[in-house]
């Protein structure tokens, strides 16, 4: 009896939504890895599965520090993934997240560096809050001329990530430089992001006894919670209401007495504000952390948080597992160089597993028949 | 007997509803065989089996006695199956000539042959009566035209067999007219017509056999000769419907709505949309403004919503002034407005059908608190709507508005419009696309409406529904008020007139 039901639970809970969703994306996982085998066999045959174990191991492959390495490198990620999604569920294609996320990242940076005279808790909040100010700024414009003007935001965004690059670059050289080693300026003590305890479990210890430790902090903690704020104020208040009204249907909007426009302009506003967010709490880690590069090249944080709403579906809580999961092969890759490869192979395999969730659709209507199938033979048995 | 097309025993389900239940349907050659249904009785999903667009999970068809298989249009098409869907498949900035080709084009070593394609469809339109102008582009001639080119479309590829999904509910009086006289004048030539409809004059006008069906099921199959309009509709809704709209006097009060010289300009044009229009609503009246589509109707209501800026004029609503409000502040003030485009203005589609009903009063205090919405008194008030107007869905509160039919789709929209408790109800042709019963009930509803003392502004196409259901009819013509009509001694012929601008009051003359 108690079996039974339990059985009965299992199959609703198979054959609702959100496990239907979520057996999609991995699905496409499963067959982008599998995939990814195949480019690593044609690449080098004799060293593939070795490689392709690497892969798996993802993090792990060193320990407890590579481990904190994939939460330091998923915070970004979740929060231009954020952004992405964000702008999507409200109906606007957000491509400027590069942009907005290298913008923050300077503010930070600045805020970091130069606003010594705070105490330690509030300079690196007021860091963050600057990040994210700027980075909503560097999306107002483009949120401002789909408003009113009219112009398509995908153009107008990725004009904005040029001039964000450039500017950020231009900036960092006249206020933050350290010429040597052609980065901006280490951020002041007071500035970097707690450690939270996560040192106590991402470390390593040497050989000597000294401990090797992660550079990943609170900020991993303040993009969940981030996440988690998304997913209410998109699904439980007025203000999620109104934005998506707008995103599916303006015109409807308009009707219903909603003011679209600023509407718009608040969509776009808040998903540059989680761009901007994400450039702030990966740069403001101290010594071990990363540095903003003075190079040419367009931020990829920024690009990838477009795979990484893809594959949570936009979905706030979805993005920090996908978020998460990219940062995780990702750093599998880096350790592919120990061997004969080159690390682009990593990128292919994303784009293999973004490729198949496009078809998540197809996917999950098979998931869906292959249960039914099951659910009337169950029936007549 | 000699059947073209035989659907036998079709059955077709979808999640939570089976839309066809062991259906038989046996088209003759060279009639015109109707469908006859309320909303959601499963007329458009056996068009879509036949036509290839779903999958039926039992049953067979069968084209001149063998038993054949759609498994898409393509295959629809080969067997000489055409169909003019309810929303036209048109390419708006193609031109018609290149529409109608579309799919099938004349090449020579991959290059366009347009002139041999030309001669083709000239011959066609002059044959069966259907003038086009092949050049004009889809975008700039009127959904009549369209409708031509769709059937032209179908004549192209051979079709014998012309399926006509609601053909008439996007169409003036006049162009519906037009459209009896082209189909019968097909059927004449030797196609055989399916048309899906729920208007029984014009299935008593054209068609030689009807097909009832009711809440999937297979009612009969009726010779209409030797059957009257109240027999069939019996059939169709399953109990007696009133025709005549049962109303008292009307029992006038204070003016509630007021519009003073309204202008409204146009983008593109110097003419104007609407010009210098002046008309009072009192309460506990409802006045009709009646015209041909095209004619500023449109544009008065979205001017006197809020969605379009005006160019001089002002609009009062009980005594206030509300020409530059927001649209939120007017329906706050107590306008409400049932949309001409569901579709565009009236849902929310990728919404739930709960979502849909709040959606001018999710800010309420009853809904939401602090910002947070409250969705256990949203469930409980969309439900209690859904009861009380018998919105029909397959999931309930929950059902995904795109996949409702689009009488329920309506039906949820007049619930939500009618539930504000309005002074001024704004009805843009609220019974466009729905069957008898869903008519009737609708214009039950506008009556109370006025009946409870407020005043109602019905905008309409249908002369039947102006002269039914008003206390006063207006006449729109170009833009201007040309006629300010009492339905009870006015004739069809007479309001034909007005509408047509053969007739017009005097300028100056108070209306």
């Amino acid at each position: 009896m108690n079996t039974e039901r339990f059985k009965e639970r299992g199959m609703l809970f198979l054959r609702s939504q959100g496990f239907n969703r979520a057996s999609a994306s991995v699905t496409a996982i499963l067959s982008g890895l599998l995939f990814g085998l195949v480019i690593l066999l044609i690449s080098n045959p004799s060293q593939a599965f070795d490689g392709f174990l690497i892969i798996m191991k993802g993090g792990f492959s060193t320990g407890a520090k590579g481990m904190g390495q994939v939460f330091y490198f998923a915070t970004p990620l979740i929060l231009t993934g954020l952004s992405v999604g964000f702008a999507f569920k409200t109906g606007l294609f957000n491509i400027g997240a590069a942009g907005q996320f290298v913008m923050g990242a300077f503010a930070a940076i600045y805020i970091g560096v130069k606003w010594t005279f705070l105490p330690a808790p509030w300079h690196w909040i007021v860091a963050l809050l600057g990040a994210a100010l700027i980075g909503g700024l560097w999306a107002l414009i483009p949120g401002l001329l789909k408003a009113y003007l009219n112009v398509h935001e995908v153009i107008s965004t990725i004009m904005m990530n040029y001039i964000g690059m450039y500017m950020a670059n231009m900036l960092v050289k006249a206020t933050v430089y350290d010429s040597r080693k052609n980065l901006s300026m280490i951020t002041a003590e007071s500035s970097v992001l707690p450690k939270g305890g996560l040192d106590a479990v991402f470390h390593n210890v040497r050989s000597s006894g000294t401990l090797d430790y992660s550079t990943v902090n609170s900020g991993i903690y303040i993009a969940i919670v981030v996440a988690i704020i998304m997913y209410v104020i998109l699904n439980k208040t007025t203000f999620g209401y109104e934005l998506k009204a707008c995103g599916f249907n303006q015109n409807a909007s308009k009707y219903a007495g909603i003011n679209e426009k600023r509407s718009m302009v608040l969509s776009m506003v808040i998903a540059g504000a989680l761009a901007g967010l994400g450039g702030g709490l990966l740069y403001l880690s101290g010594a071990n952390g990363r540095q903003l590069k003075v190079i040419d090249v367009l931020a990829m944080e920024g690009f990838n948080g477009i795979p990484v709403a893809l594959l949570g579906l936009s979905n706030p809580i979805g993005i920090i597992f996908s978020a998460i999961f990219i940062s995780y092969i990702t750093q599998g890759g880096n350790y592919l160089q120990s061997m004969d490869f080159v690390p682009e192979v990593i990128d292919i395999i994303v784009a293999c597993i973004i490729y198949f969730s496009a078809f998540a659709l197809i996917i999950r209507n098979i998931i869906t028949k292959l249960l039914k199938r099951k659910k009337s033979e169950g029936g007549e048995a | 007997m000699d059947y073209i097309i035989e659907m036998l025993n079709i059955t077709k389900e979808f999640p939570g509803i089976i839309a066809n239940d062991d259906i038989t349907l046996q088209l003759k050659r060279g009639e015109i065989h109707a469908l006859l249904g309320e909303n959601g009785a499963g007329k458009s999903t056996l068009m879509s089996v036949l036509f290839g667009l779903y999958q039926p999970e039992k049953g067979t068809i069968k084209k001149e006695g063998k038993t054949v298989r759609i498994n898409n249009p393509n295959d629809a098409n080969t067997l000489g199956i055409g169909m003019v869907h309810q929303h036209f498949k048109l390419v708006h900035n193609f031109t018609v000539l290149q529409n109608i080709i579309l799919g099938v084009e004349t090449t020579k070593h991959g290059f366009l042959k347009m002139e041999e394609a030309r001669e083709r469809v000239m011959e066609l339109s002059e044959r069966y009566g259907l003038f086009i102008d092949p050049d004009a582009e889809i975008q700039d001639i009127t959904v009549g035209m369209q409708q031509r080119v769709e059937i032209l479309k179908m004549l192209y590829r051979d079709n014998e067999i012309l399926i006509f999904d609601e053909p008439t509910a996007v169409l003036t009086p006049q162009e519906i007219e037009e459209l009896m006289k082209i189909m019968r004048e097909l059927s004449e030539e030797g196609k055989s017509i399916l048309f899906i409809t729920h208007k029984l004059n014009e299935i008593k006008a054209v068609a030689d056999r009807c097909t009832v069906l009711r809440k999937g099921k297979l009612i009969g199959t009726i010779d209409v000769e030797a059957t009257s309009k109240e027999e069939m509709s019996e059939m169709m809704v399953g109990r007696r419907v009133e025709f005549a709209v049962e109303k008292g006097e009307a029992h006038l009060g204070e003016p509630a709505f007021e519009v003073r010289e309204l202008t409204v300009g146009d983008k593109h044009h110097a003419k104007k949309k609407v010009k210098d229009v002046s008309f009072t609503v009192k309460k506990g009246e409802i006045v009709c403004i009646a015209g041909i589509d095209g004619n500023g109707q449109s544009e008065l209501v979205y001017a006197i919503t809020g969605l379009m800026p005006i160019e001089k004029g002002q609009i009062l609503l009980d005594g206030k002034d509300i020409t530059h409000a927001t649209v939120r502040k007017r329906n706050r003030d107590g306008m409400s407005h049932i949309p001409e485009d569901r579709h565009k203005h009236g849902l929310v589609l990728d919404f739930n059908l709960a979502e849909n009903l709040v959606l001018k009063n999710y800010f309420c205090p009853d809904f939401q608190h602090r910002g947070f919405l409250k969705f256990d008194k949203i469930y409980e008030y969309a439900d209690c709507l859904i009861d009380r107007f018998d919105i029909r869905s397959g999931e309930g509160l929950t059902t995904p508005a795109r996949s409702m039919s689009g009488g329920n789709q309506q039906k949820a929209i007049v619930a939500r419009e009618i539930d504000q408790d309005p002074d001024i109800l704004i009805a843009v042709q609220p019974t466009r696309g729905l069957d008898v019963g869903a008519i009737e009930y609708i214009h039950k509803k506008l009556v109370a409406q006025r009946d409870a003392g407020k005043a109602v502004l019905l905008i309409s196409l249908e002369l039947e529904e102006v002269m039914n259901v008003s206390d006063r009819i207006l006449v729109i013509y170009e833009g201007e008020i040309v006629g300010d009509l009492d339905p009870k001694t006015t004739t069809f012929q007479e309001l034909g007139l007005y509408m047509s601008g053969s007739k017009r009051k005097e300028r100056g003359e108070a209306v």
